[in-house]
């Protein structure tokens, strides 16, 4: 700071252009502020009153005006509890989902590790073979498998329904554990072998202690994408309905503060889990997309 | 014993042949360089000699056993990385032991073995730590130890030190040199670094699109490159190249005419290392186009009849862009190639 | 190493499981629209056509994505403008921003069902705001229009976060030096957006596009629980044929119409938004 033009003496009044570009900083944040408090508000608020909704008493919620925080009464969500099917649909639905996030992680990573460390003959086949499932309506893929389902004894099952949605969930598996693969440097995996590892070793003791975590977060997405299904549920089972399916079959007749109640059900345990993975969501999408 | 024999090894990708019939002997205890530049094929061989790449044709054999059909784990060899290859999930300590519990080594011997390697490569302190807690130099050091802890029969350094900053590499370069010394490991070492090449190496092999073309000590291979290539990849600057012509004299070369090999042939290949010329009264005469003072010494660029061509004179000497100067180069110094073949012409041939 | 045999290995369940669950179901959707009884022909698609709820349907589920994408594309890269604004705090809104992506859309129906019946919350909103003083229906099936703005709130609400996931990825992939390089040689943040961000977002754009436009072609649960059947969609259609109505065949046929559409827009957002060769980053 030697020889250099004179700085204005600390104090000294800004100049106005200075003074506008200051406000205009101070004016953009708060502009900032708002906007950001109103669009959390827009996803937030929908979802609390729902919830609203579960811890109100029936007549609570069917009443007129109505109240906008909860009694917290349990009436709703014991009466959802009691009718007549939900238990079996709610166990339903978590056993679908889980067989769903299983088989998606079983098929999906070793055919990911394929993608990320082989280069062999047909590999760009399958990847277009697998980027295509996402420019096709999957659910609808629901409507023959009910028919070939009744010719192999899959009809009405979990099973059968679990297929399908592993049919939804698997091209992500594929591609996000092809792309958790490749970021686990092949260079460590080789250390491994001349360390003495075989190849299966190198890979239980090496890679997966580094790509759990994220393997983990897609069998998470694979669960919520089960979870929330309804179409191909709804199509596929009629005594062993899973929740949306339930809900779905049951909308003309049920009572509101029974959807209210199951709606909210349906939310919270995908809401708890899209936390538990909210780090890699960003990660998986930016990779899986290219 | 644990000499290392390559014999007609070949690899080829597709329709691309990384190696050609590569033949290569390593003496027990001998630390050999493979050198060469990005996409010679030096790390393909280390990586078939370490069992990561299979031949297509060929066979390697490590302390007399025939091994190339084995998996890395079973070769007796241990290897660095160029990016080290560090276990980012297990600490320092376990990256050390990691091949030691692959052998089922009880728990006191892998802990006295991996602080012996730790001690000899001054990482001590850093057992507990993790990889990401480390420099690019700490990695290194941990990489070494963990292949020095296995006491292999052969160690294999894929570029080591090439990921380094320049003042560590040199500070690194010193240091393997002592460890492996003590330890007199057979060893082969891939770099791109000439010099990293001449400072480590007992003997060198430079390769060059797949073929080894000069397999000899450094001096050897700096002194008498047995190819065009060699000549003007290793040293820097490199050697000059000038055409000569035949002359009932001898040869011509840049209007100076002296003696030369005595083979039946119109043009060769003139040509001597940049520190082999002295100023003198009749010589090569150039035009000085760019100086540039090295502190030591001072690098001159010239144009010589129209080449390129490079000296390194001492500081003192008063040089400036377009003079002519006259270069005299040590006759002891000069080399001849063929350029039809880019090989070197016997030396025999010359009369000295 | 070797072991050729490996990857193939390693591929084969899913690559089974892909011909099994996709290719074969995919050849067979159209088997069974192309048959009815025992004769292959049109007849299912006469069928589907001639039903009054046809054009209605195939009307209302284009016109709802022509509606609603835009808008989502609009708002997510608002949303994703907003976001890269911000320093502390970031994670926790982007975080918030996405909680719908874990929404079922029968739960996101259901959640605007509870602001938009006669007795929810909007109108008791309102109620308390004095600007009404007894409930107002707002989802009748008189009221074509107001069940399709229900249905399309609900959507924009329920589906925007899957653009904005995508769209900020690919923005993550964006170096900063462009645009800094592009505010130093004076672009204003607005040109800076359309002139430099737009254009090197493409990929994620044209991926956003093709994934959300599919989706709202399968628009169903949302539908179903705001509007029940008041509001013909294709995907309800499908339902209602297959299930109700007990029609396989039609039910084919109007999967294959669904099918039909996506694909058509798939190719011209592939077509529209293609990055050439030599503009790759």
């Amino acid at each position: 700071m030697t020889a250099t033009a004179p700085l204005p003496a600390h104090g000294a009044a800004p100049s106005d252009e200075i003074a506008r570009a200051l406000d205009l900083a101070r004016a953009k944040r708060w502009l900032v502020a708002a906007v950001v408090t109103i669009l959390c508000l827009w996803v937030l608020v929908p979802i609390y009153l729902v919830l609203v909704n579960a811890l109100s008493t029936p007549s609570e919620v069917s009443g007129w005006p109505k109240s906008f925080v909860p009694s917290f009464a349990m009436e709703s969500l014991a009466f959802f509890a009691g009718y007549r099917g939900v238990a079996e649909a709610l166990l339903n639905s978590v056993m679908v989902a889980a067989i769903t996030m299983v088989l998606s992680i079983v098929i999906g990573a070793p055919a990911g590790y394929a993608l990320a460390r082989f280069d062999f003959a047909g590999k760009n086949a399958f990847r277009i073979l697998v980027l295509m499932t996402r420019a096709f309506p999957l659910p609808l893929l629901a409507l023959p498998l009910a028919v070939a389902y009744i010719q192999i004894g899959l009809d009405d099952t979990i099973l059968g329904l679990a297929f399908v949605h592993t049919m939804l969930a698997m091209p992500f598996a594929v591609l996000i554990t092809a792309s958790l693969f490749m970021g686990v440097p092949f260079e460590l995996e080789e250390a491994a072998w001349t360390l003495g590892c075989t190849r299966l070793q190198a890979f239980v003791k090496v890679v997966l202690p580094l790509v759990s975590p994220g393997i983990a977060a897609s069998a998470v997405f694979a669960f919520v994408v089960s979870w929330n299904e309804v179409f191909a549920a709804a199509v596929l089972t009629i005594e062993n309905r899973t929740l949306t399916a339930f809900l779905l079959q049951s909308l003309n007749v049920s009572p509101l503060h029974l959807k209210f109640a199951g709606a909210a059900v349906l939310v919270l345990p995908a809401l708890l889990f899209l936390f538990a993975v909210r780090k890699y969501l960003f990660a998986m999408w930016g990779i899986a997309n290219r | 014993m644990a000499e290392i024999t390559v014999a007609g090894l070949e690899k080829s990708y597709g329709s691309f042949t990384a190696l050609h019939g590569i033949d290569l002997h390593v003496e027990d205890r001998e630390f050999l360089v493979l050198l060469g530049a990005s996409g010679c094929g030096k790390t393909t061989l280390l990586r078939c000699i370490a069992g990561l790449e299979t031949a297509s044709r060929g066979e390697i054999a490590i302390g007399g056993r025939r091994v190339d059909p084995l998996p890395p784990r079973a070769r007796k060899i241990a290897m660095v990385f160029q990016n080290y290859a560090v276990f980012p999930h297990l600490t320092v300590f376990e990256n050390i032991a990691f091949g030691l519990r692959m052998k089922k080594m009880p728990n006191a011997e892998v802990d006295e073995k991996v602080r012996r390697a730790a001690t000899m490569m001054h990482i001590e302190q850093l057992l507990a730590r993790y990889s990401g807690q480390l420099s690019g130099g700490q990695r290194q050091r941990v990489a070494v130890a963990r292949a020095l802890a296995m006491e292999p029969e052969v160690l294999l350094m894929d570029e080591p030190l090439s990921n380094l900053d320049a003042l560590l590499r040199l500070e690194m370069r010193a240091e393997l040199k002592g460890v492996l010394q003590e330890s007199r490991t057979t060893t082969i070492y891939v770099t791109h670094d000439q010099v990293e090449a001449m400072s480590l190496a007992d003997r060198i092999a430079v390769m060059h699109g797949g073929h080894i073309v000069q397999h000899a000590s450094p001096l050897d291979v700096y002194r008498d490159p047995a190819t065009r290539f060699v000549g003007s990849f290793i040293g820097n600057p490199p050697m000059n190249f000038l055409p000569a012509t035949r002359t009932t004299a001898g040869w011509e070369v840049a209007g100076l005419t002296m003696p030369g090999p005595a083979i039946d042939a119109h043009t060769i290949e003139f040509a001597v290392r940049p520190e082999d010329l002295t100023p003198a009264e009749t010589g090569l005469t150039g035009r000085v186009k760019v100086v540039e003072p090295l502190g030591a010494h001072q690098l001159v660029t010239m144009d010589v009849a129209g080449h390129h061509f490079r000296v390194v004179l001492e500081s003192d000497l008063v040089v400036r862009p377009g003079e002519t100067l006259r270069l005299a180069p040590r006759p002891e110094r000069v080399r001849w190639f063929d350029p039809t073949s880019q090989t070197a012409i016997d030396r025999s041939l010359v009369p000295s | 190493m070797p072991s050729r045999a490996l990857p193939y290995l390693l591929l084969a369940p899913a690559a089974l499981f892909l011909a099994a669950f996709f290719l074969y179901p995919a050849v067979q959707v159209a088997v069974i629209a192309f048959t009815r009884g025992d004769e292959v022909g049109l007849a299912n698609f006469a069928r589907m056509a001639g039903h009054w709820k046809f054009d209605t349907a195939l009307w209302n589920t284009i016109l709802l994505a022509a509606v609603v994408v835009p808008l989502q594309l609009a708002l997510a890269l608002f949303m994703g403008q907003i976001v890269t604004q911000m320093g502390r705090g970031r994670d926790l809104v982007l975080y918030v921003f996405t909680i719908p992506l874990g929404i079922s859309d029968l739960a996101a129906g259901i959640i605007w069902l509870a602001i938009l019946e006669q007795n929810g919350f909007l109108n008791s909103f309102l109620y308390h705001l004095g600007l009404l003083d007894s409930p107002v229906a707002r989802l009748s099936y008189q009221n074509t229009l107001g069940l399709f703005v229900a249905v399309a709130i609900a959507e924009i609400w329920r589906a925007t976060a899957i653009m904005l996931v995508i769209l900020v990825a690919g923005m993550g992939l964006i170096p900063k030096e462009y645009n800094e390089a592009a505010e130093v040689f004076g672009a204003s943040p607005w040109q800076r957006f359309v002139k430099v961000t737009l254009p090197l977002l493409k990929p994620s754009l044209q991926t956003a596009l093709i994934l959300r436009t599919i989706l709202a072609f399968e628009v169903f649960a949302v539908v179903a629980a705001l509007a029940g059947t008041s509001m013909p969609m294709l995907m309800g259609e499908t339902y209602a044929w297959e299930f109700q109505l007990q029609d396989r065949g039609v039910a084919a046929s109007y999967a294959l119409v669904i099918l039909g559409i996506s694909i058509a827009s798939t190719l011209v957002f592939l077509w529209w938004l293609r990055t050439p060769e030599e503009a790759r980053a």
